[in-house]
Parts: structure tokens; C-alpha cells; sequence
């Protein structure tokens, strides 16, 4: 009788479909907020069954700003803080391409701090997914404008003295539709989050609370990634449709959570069209992507 | 991407530079403009933005120059021929992404109202001094295509040209042109007929762009790249993707560059220009030969790349070679490098603000032949 010879079971990444396996292993730290964060973006995509074709995903510079480069989507990796207004670009080109910028706090926030605002006030129909860290990562650790009040950085080494952003007001008060906050070990109502924030039409943000293991875990003396992870996730109080003036976050405070704003307002290129049609009446072709043949 | 022949303002009209300029690229199918609002460049937006509504095209008014260059990149990768203006102030934050559009090879044109400066400057007086900014404003090593109009009729032919060039060598190409030029009003004619198709390189020239949208998943990056779009960290990559980018110019100089020449056979001096200036030596340089000294001229229609191999074999004939600009010696530094000593080389240059005396240029040349 001949021996029974067992095949190794052949292991398939369930979210195969949307990753460039063949970028694999990828350059983050082990317990970094990321992983989750992408797994939430996957299953929101394939829970909303999108056309792969019609998503793209736009990053900028940045730890989270290589996103882009591992999702098996037509993905593009800009420069530092301008993801928001090549997704701009590429939005009014192709308004049937749903356009996912994915970046993180750094680099939406501060260097593309303008950006993010003027394209919340023109309720630009993107999705914003941004990776709070606290901290500048892939450079070294350096303070950002997310970081808390006395957290250490690599460049505040005596603790951070300023007041930090507080990112869902800031949307809000800038116009965006659709304005929430999870941790990256929400990883169901982040997912659920992401799902609404695609659909939604207009400016959606999405802010996730996650981990730097390697650097603002470690500069801070707060242990592991996983340590801080699940520090965040225990310590998040569940609040939607709260006051944002009230969910400033603080060195190691509670982090209130939730879904803060869902309206409905016309998007930038409703506007437009409307606009021009309100000049122009029947001689107007609102635009929609073709190249106008009127 | 394609020309829209039946939107194009045909006829003779009284038009100025900057007016030209846009129709020239609404001509071309230019259907996405995104810009800031900066003196002496801010005709070209508000023209696009009139006319564009009853075309299909989309104005947007970004919130500052870094979005408007990046947002022009975006619209390209979707399928839309685009385009943005600025001047000086404008330019210097544009540096950054245009570099960007370089490393994805993204096909667009940026137009250059030249003002006086540095920083804020001479917002309505002409200059020619981002001449040097234009060649290597953004960092790293690259090549740029960089033309000069000299006329509104000029401004109109070669915003469609730079639409042609920027999607045949897939890169950003400058228009350089200046406040003199974009404020004067002339007859443009515009001829019925379709602008140039596209007509991709043969040789050593880069593939199409590949749409969003059609299931190739392609990844693109502004880290140095393998032919996959994949980012590569190491010296042979970056290597491979650099001389691409610098070949892609270099290897087709002889298609790219563009000269106007005069009266140079037998000529003891050539005076050479672009832009403005090269109409402002005009009278000169009748004045010199009615003296009977044997003066011939070089209008450069594109500056960058810088016409070396002609300047060279020039240098070997003629006892001096003139450049005139505005500007204390920009492009001058390569008509001189290029020289290398075979013949005089001289500037007539100042700091801008307006445009050249002809009597200064005509001593210039006086001068250059004793």
C-alpha cells in the first residue's frame, strides 16, 4: 500500500481580490493600526459587491500614504498632502469612478491641511479615509498636529504644546456630508462606517483612531501596538450625532466615537450643473463625464 | 483624448495673448482647467471659464496652486485633456507637482505668465527670469519641453502645440510666455480645420496612458518606479527610471526643438531670443545690417530643450553670439556653456519690469563684432 500523502492546504488571503499579493509582505510594523483599517475598506467594498473597475484609490505621502500601492485598484501614490486634489482632478474627469482617498492625519491634515477643507466646503463627492496616529511615523515620530497635549514625540521630546486638531469638527465645519469616527479595533461599525461614507454622496470623512505601534507606542512608554489598540477601543464612548465641540481628544483620554453628521446637500457638481443651468436653460448639457458633444 | 474641431473660435479676431492662449487650448480639447487667480495670467482662466460651460469642459478654481497643479494631473489620468495658467509666486508652488507629473508621465501643459521678480516682484510688468526655474524648479533630474509665443496669434498655435508635445512625450510641457505678450491685443487668425491629432512616438517614446476605469488595476507612484508602476528603492531602478525620463527628451531633440532663423549663412553675429524680446530686437538688428554688419537671428519657439547641438555648430562660425532676455542671464548660461569659448558670447539682459531699448541691443551688437 502506498503511503497517503497529505497536500498542504492551500491558503487563500480572503481578500485576495483586492490586494497586490504580489507586493506582498508590505512595509508596515506589526500591530499597526493599518491592517484593520484596510480589512474594514475590503469588506466594506465587497459587502457594497462594487464594480472593481469603478473605484479608485488615491493616496498621498506617509506610513498610510502607501495604502494605495498594496489594494489591487487603479490606485495612485501622489505627493505629500496633495491626494485630496488629484482625487479632485480625477473626480470631475471620471464622476462614475468612485474616488477613496486614503491617507493619514499628517498628511491630510497638516501639509494638505487647505486642501482638506476647501474640498469639505465644496462638498466634493470623495471619500476621505484618514489614519490618526498622532504622530508623523514613516519619518521617525515627529509631533503632528493630531498629537495630544504632553504625548512625546521624536521632535517634542518634552511633550507636545500645542492644541491639537479635533477632526471631525473641523469636517463638519467645513461642509463634509458625512462625518464619523471609529478606532481601528471597530473593526464592524468601521466597516459599516466606510460602507456609508462610499454611498453617501458628497464629502465623506472617515477619521480611524489607530495604534503607531513602533513610535508613538513606544516614545510614550504605552506599551505595544496591541496594548494601545485595545487601550483605544476600551476607552471609546459611543456617542453619534454628539456635540463635536465635544469630542476633542486628549493624551490618553476617553475617545468618543461614533457617527456625527449624515445630511444630504447637493454635491460640487450638482451645484454646478444647476448653476449653469439656471444661466444657460436648455442650451446647458449638464455634465456628467463625457467630453460634452452639445 | 481628443481635439474638438467644432468648438474652435475660427475667423480673424482681435484678441490678447492670454485670450489667445485659451482659445488655443479649448481648440486642442483642452475640457479641464483648474488655477488660482494671479496677475498677469488670470485672463486665460476667466476665458476658460466663460466659454467652457456650453463646451463640456469643467473651471475649477482651486485653493491654491499646489491643488490646481495636482487637481490638472488627477483630471489627466482620468481622460481629460487639461491645463492650468499661473505667474511668478504661482509657478514656485506649482515646482512641486510638476515634478509629480513628470515621474507619472502625465500629460497636461502649464502656462507661465512671466512677470518680474523674485517673490511677489512686478505683478503687471513682463519678465523672463523662471526661464532657469522652468528648467529646474521642481527637484531631481529630468528634462522639460518649454515653449516661447512671441504674439496673441502665437500664444493660440502653441497652446495647442504643447497639448500635442505633452501627449507625445506623456510629460506636463511649459508655455513660457510673458506679461507683454499675454496683455497685447493683435489679429488672430484661426483656421478652420482640426488641431494636430495626437501621434504617439515611434521611438524610445513612452506607451499611452492607461485609463482608470478599464480593469487594469495599475498602481502609479511618485517613488522611483519598475515598468509596472511598482515603487523600487535602489540605485538601479531609479537609474532606469531617470534615463527614461531624460531620454524620452533627449533622443528626440531634433523633433522636439523649434528655431525661427534669419540671415544666419554668413553671419559674424547671431542674436538669438525667444518670446517678447525676440520682436523687440527687431529693429535693432535692421539698424545693424543697414550698416552692413552681417547679423542673423535665432528666435528659439522652444526654449528648453535648449537647441545645443545648433548653438555649438554656430559657435564654430560666427565671432559672437547675442542673447537678449529679460532677465540678468538665464538661458544665456546655456548659449555660453554651449559656445564653450569658440566665439564671444554676450548678454543683454536686465532685471525686467519692461521690455529691452532696441538702442541698447543694437550697441550690444555693435560691439559683439569689434
Amino acid at each position: 500500500m502506498s503511503p497517503i500523502v497529505k497536500e498542504p492546504e492551500k491558503h487563500v488571503h480572503p481578500m485576495e481580490k483586492l490586494l497586490r499579493m504580489d507586493r506582498i509582505p508590505h512595509i508596515w510594523c506589526p500591530t499597526c493600526g493599518l491592517g484593520t483599517t484596510i480589512t474594514a475598506l475590503a469588506a466594506a467594498i465587497e459587502q457594497l459587491q462594487l464594480d472593481l473597475d469603478d473605484i479608485a484609490i488615491v493616496s498621498g505621502i506617509g506610513c498610510t500614504g502607501r495604502v494605495a500601492g498594496y489594494m489591487k485598484l487603479d490606485s495612485f501614490h501622489t505627493t505629500h498632502g496633495r491626494s485630496i486634489p488629484f482625487a479632485v482632478g480625477l473626480h470631475i474627469a471620471r464622476p462614475k469612478t468612485k474616488v477613496i482617498v486614503f491617507s493619514g492625519d499628517g498628511d491630510l491634515i497638516s501639509i494638505g491641511g487647505n486642501h482638506f477643507i476647501h474640498t469639505a466646503r465644496r462638498n466634493m463627492d470623495l471619500t476621505v479615509i484618514c489614519v490618526n496616529n498622532f504622530i508623523y511615523a514613516m519619518t521617525g515620530g515627529q509631533v503632528a498636529p493630531t498629537t495630544p497635549m504632553t504625548a512625546k514625540a521624536s521632535t517634542s521630546p518634552y511633550g507636545c504644546c500645542e492644541h491639537p486638531f479635533n477632526l471631525p469638527l473641523l469636517a463638519a465645519s467645513s461642509g463634509a456630508a458625512y462625518v464619523a469616527r471609529w478606532t481601528a479595533l471597530h473593526i464592524r461599525r468601521l466597516t459599516t462606517a466606510i460602507k456609508e461614507a462610499i454611498t453617501k454622496r458628497g464629502f465623506s470623512f472617515v477619521e480611524v483612531i489607530a495604534p503607531c505601534s513602533t513610535l508613538y507606542a513606544r516614545l510614550n512608554k504605552l506599551g505595544t501596538g496591541l496594548d494601545l489598540m485595545k487601550f483605544y477601543h476600551d476607552n471609546s464612548i459611543i456617542r453619534h450625532g454628539a456635540d463635536l465641540k465635544d469630542v476633542d481628544i486628549e493624551y490618553q483620554s476617553k475617545i468618543v466615537v461614533g457617527k456625527f453628521v449624515d445630511i444630504e446637500k447637493p454635491t460640487y457638481l450638482d451645484c454646478l450643473n444647476e448653476g449653469h443651468k439656471r444661466v444657460f436653460g436648455d442650451k446647458y448639457k449638464p455634465y456628467g463625464g463625457d467630453d460634452g458633444d452639445n | 483624448m481628443k481635439a474638438d474641431p467644432k468648438n474652435v473660435l475660427t475667423g480673424s479676431h482681435y484678441l490678447d495673448g492670454n485670450h489667445a492662449c485659451a482659445e488655443g487650448a479649448i481648440a486642442a480639447g483642452c475640457k479641464f482647467f483648474a488655477g488660482y487667480p494671479i496677475t498677469p495670467s488670470t485672463e486665460i482662466a476667466e476665458r476658460v471659464s466663460r466659454r467652457f460651460p456650453l463646451l463640456g469642459g469643467i473651471f475649477i478654481q482651486m485653493e491654491d496652486e499646489l491643488a490646481s497643479m495636482n487637481a490638472i494631473l488627477g483630471a489627466a489620468w482620468g481622460g481629460k485633456k487639461s491645463m492650468t495658467c499661473t505667474s511668478g509666486p504661482g509657478f514656485s508652488l506649482m515646482m512641486e507637482n510638476f515634478g509629480l507629473g513628470i515621474m507619472l508621465e502625465t500629460p497636461c501643459v502649464l502656462v507661465n505668465v512671466q512677470r518680474g521678480g523674485p517673490s511677489t516682484g512686478l505683478p503687471t510688468l513682463p519678465g523672463q527670469a523662471d526661464m532657469m526655474q522652468a528648467r529646474w524648479g521642481s527637484h531631481g533630474d529630468y528634462e522639460v519641453i518649454a515653449l516661447a509665443p512671441d504674439s496673441p496669434q502665437e500664444s493660440f498655435e502653441l497652446a495647442i502645440h504643447a497639448f500635442n508635445l505633452s501627449e507625445k512625450y506623456r510629460m506636463p510641457v511649459l508655455i513660457m510666455t510673458d506679461e507683454c505678450v499675454g496683455h497685447m491685443t493683435e489679429k488672430v487668425v484661426i483656421p478652420p480645420g482640426e488641431a494636430r491629432p495626437y501621434d504617439p512616438v515611434d521611438n524610445g517614446g513612452p506607451p499611452p496612458m492607461l485609463p482608470v476605469g478599464e480593469g487594469h488595476r495599475f498602481h502609479v507612484t511618485g517613488l522611483t518606479h519598475d515598468e509596472r508602476g511598482y515603487p523600487v528603492i535602489n540605485a538601479e531602478a531609479h537609474e532606469k527610471n531617470v534615463r527614461h525620463l531624460i531620454d524620452k527628451i533627449a533622443n528626440n531633440v531634433d523633433d522636439i526643438i523649434w528655431l525661427e532663423e534669419k540671415d544666419v549663412d554668413g553671419a559674424d553675429v547671431v542674436v538669438m531670443a525667444y518670446g517678447i524680446s525676440s520682436r523687440v530686437m527687431q529693429p535693432a538688428i535692421a539698424k545693424a545690417r543697414k550698416e552692413g554688419i552681417k547679423v542673423g537671428q535665432i528666435k528659439m519657439v522652444t526654449v528648453w530643450p535648449f537647441p545645443e547641438k545648433r548653438v555649438r555648430e554656430l559657435a564654430a562660425k560666427v565671432k559672437a553670439l547675442v542673447m537678449v532676455e529679460m532677465n540678468y542671464g538665464q538661458v544665456f548660461l546655456e548659449m555660453d556653456r554651449c559656445a564653450a569659448g569658440k566665439c564671444k558670447t554676450v548678454l543683454v539682459g536686465h532685471a525686467g519690469g519692461t521690455v529691452h531699448k532696441p538702442e541698447v541691443i543694437y550697441k550690444a551688437i555693435k560691439e559683439s563684432v569689434k
